[in-house]
């Protein structure tokens, strides 16, 4: 896999990871709040470790994670939508398992051993990211509200793959592809206007000291 | 025991390493035991501090606190058996009582 | 053997924990004693939970992928105590869901140092380092409560504080020997969090006056905790080059700490309902509660 589509990788578990630890504290139940923030952390760890990986090893993960502008990260519509409501939470979990499953069997494959262990890494603890979001969608699907959520994201979801893959995704959640008019602006390599506002927040602690302060 | 009004409540028992017992580590609200296990796995495990769990309905389980205790028992138990004196005295018999 | 038994009169079961009995969910216990157990461990959670509110806005503005981890991690272990918590005053006859009612209505309180506001991430490096070691001084009192379920979980919040506090020591110590806009900001952030941390333990009464010590649901008095926290932690906070805005403060011979006496009344005024921002924080509380209520109503659909 290329170096532009790992980024992509780490700039999706960054800023979904962000999305999700916004429901530290405040989730539905305070069982599945502790859960759901494992979560969280799970995919920042993920961000971190390919980070890691694109940095090398004497380069510098955090540099890489935040010091850049937003239009060049490279994460897919989907995660930067701001959701604070549980259904739309849920039903941008759920697809986003199932995509990036598809995503992450190709990396496990890569011809870079150092990519493929990692992807495989990632895999196994994904595992558990996917038991949570079947749970939640087996209790949600009949929900009106849940439903409509998983259709107003389902073209981002879409956005989300390569287009060689979108036909697996298509496949596994019984869902139709959407037209590329539907799919307009959805799709990597577009930013949404909620990108800026997160940005802005997630470094302005870091932008407040010189480049390579200590924190 | 709980007067929680919804659903169940899941006891959530936890060992903590290999040859350890089962302990009782506290409880979860849960629908099922499929929410109850993705529960409990982070309110019980997250820090690597369970190898393994145990989850039961509150309901399954079933409470023993009480037992008669009305004639001496005493002849089955260990504080019912005093050998000191007696110890003493076959030892003095035998010549191989120790100094003191 | 017989099992103990509670015995089932007022000034008994006064001596009964008074000798270090302890009390189980199923015992007979005075209502006094039930009402006063609610109250206390109700806050607790209450407090746990409104904690949350300060610190997870940082979470989202952490400076580094590691801050960011560690951070969502203690905030994570709160709720955790939240849960564990709630769960003990369920099983003593109060719902969890009549708890959190209370709390947004403002018919329940939660400790002081969780209505005020945070401004910086020299707020961070403060809370984490000397609220939590206030907390915690607390807490370990609690691990000799004579109500056995709430001092078993007392056990499981005190493994888990361990790594909050070795985390806002870190956080602070990388302040400290960074640049001197961030050494300002943690000296900007104690002069603002003394007067509340100086309030946290309560005010002192007589161990032999309060209940809540009478009834050994607390082991230690309030005065004592706030000397605790006074002998760990001053020594830590002039070895790193900060001051204390307390001109007062100084340690006696006889090792008691002296201090300007704090405003009692402010703190009153506080934990009822009136800091900087406990309004705007419980109508978080309330607007997410009513906005997922209907996940509630689905997932604990009988």
């Amino acid at each position: 896999m290329s170096e532009q589509a790992l980024l992509g990788l780490a700039d999706d578990e960054l800023v979904l990871g962000w999305r999700d630890s916004e429901w530290t504290g405040i989730a539905p139940l305070l069982e599945e709040d502790v859960a759901f923030s494992s979560i969280a952390q799970n995919e920042i760890g993920h961000a971190r470790a390919v980070y890691e990986l694109l940095a090398g090893a004497d380069g510098d993960a955090d540099a890489l994670a935040f010091d850049r502008k937003p239009e060049e990260y490279r994460c897919a519509p989907l995660v930067e939508l701001h959701l604070l409501e549980w259904a739309h939470t849920i039903a941008r979990r759920w697809l986003y398992e199932v995509a990036d499953e598809i995503r992450i069997t190709v990396l496990k494959d890569d011809s870079d051993s150092a990519v493929a262990g990692l992807a495989a890494k990632i895999d196994r603890e994904e595992a558990y990211h996917r038991m949570h979001a079947e749970m939640w969608h087996d209790r949600l699907r009949d929900e009106p509200r849940f439903r409509k959520a998983v259709e107003e994201l389902w073209p981002y979801a879409v956005g989300m793959l390569p287009e060689e893959l979108r036909p697996e995704l298509a496949v596994r959640t019984g869902l139709d592809l959407p037209s590329n008019t539907v799919l307009q602006a959805k799709e990597r390599g577009s930013h949404t206007e909620e990108l800026a506002p997160l940005w802005e927040e997630m470094t302005m602690v870091r932008r407040s000291a010189p480049a390579g302060a200590q924190w | 025991m709980s007067s929680s009004p919804h659903s169940n409540v899941f006891e959530v028992f936890r060992k903590e390493k290999r040859g350890s017992a089962f302990e009782h580590a506290g409880s979860v609200v849960a629908p099922d035991a499929d929410f109850a296990e993705t529960w409990a796995r982070e309110q019980y495990g997250r820090r690597g501090e369970s190898v393994a769990l145990w989850l039961i309905p509150r309901d399954a389980i079933r409470d023993v606190e009480d037992w008669a205790d009305e004639f001496d028992l005493k002849y089955r138990r260990v504080d019912g058996y005093s050998i000191k004196a007696r110890l003493k005295e076959a030892r003095e018999r035998a010549g191989t009582a120790g100094p003191g | 053997m017989a099992a103990v038994e509670i015995p089932r009169d007022e000034q008994a079961f006064l001596e009964y924990v008074q000798s270090g009995g302890q009390v189980e969910t199923t015992d007979w216990m005075p209502d006094d004693y039930r009402r006063k157990l609610i109250k206390f461990i109700e806050m607790h959670g209450n407090s746990e939970l409104m904690g949350v509110l300060p610190e997870r806005e940082w979470i989202l503005r952490a400076p580094t992928l590691q801050r960011k981890l560690a951070l969502t991690a203690k905030v994570q272990d709160e709720v955790g105590h939240a849960q564990l918590i709630y769960r003990v005053v369920e099983d003593l006859g109060k719902p969890r869901e009549q708890c959190l009612a209370d709390l947004v209505d403002g018919k329940a309180k939660f400790h002081n140092v969780f209505h005020y506001p945070t401004h910086t991430w020299g707020d961070v490096g403060v809370i984490a380092w000397l609220v939590d070691a206030a907390a915690i001084i607390s807490q370990k009192a609690l691990l000799k409560c004579s109500y056995a379920p709430y001092a078993r979980i007392m056990k499981k919040i005190c493994w888990e504080e361990s790594f909050h506090i070795l985390h806002g020591r870190d956080v602070i110590l990388a302040m400290v020997t960074g640049t001197e806009e961030q050494f300002g900001l943690v000296q900007e952030a104690l002069d603002r969090w003394w007067g509340p941390l100086m309030q946290f333990h309560g005010n002192p009464i007589a161990a032999d006056e309060d209940p809540m010590y009478l009834w050994r649901i607390k082991s230690q008095g309030n005065e004592e905790a706030r000397q605790q926290f006074l002998d760990g932690y001053v020594p830590q906070i002039h070895e790193l080059g900060l001051t204390v805005p307390d001109p007062k403060l100084r340690k006696r011979d006889d090792g008691v700490w002296e201090y300007t006496e704090p405003d009692w009344d402010e703190l009153k005024h506080v934990v009822t309902g009136h800091g900087p921002k406990t309004e705007e924080r419980l109508a978080l509380r309330r607007r997410f509660l009513d906005q997922e209520q209907w996940v509630r109503d689905v997932v604990l659909a009988a």
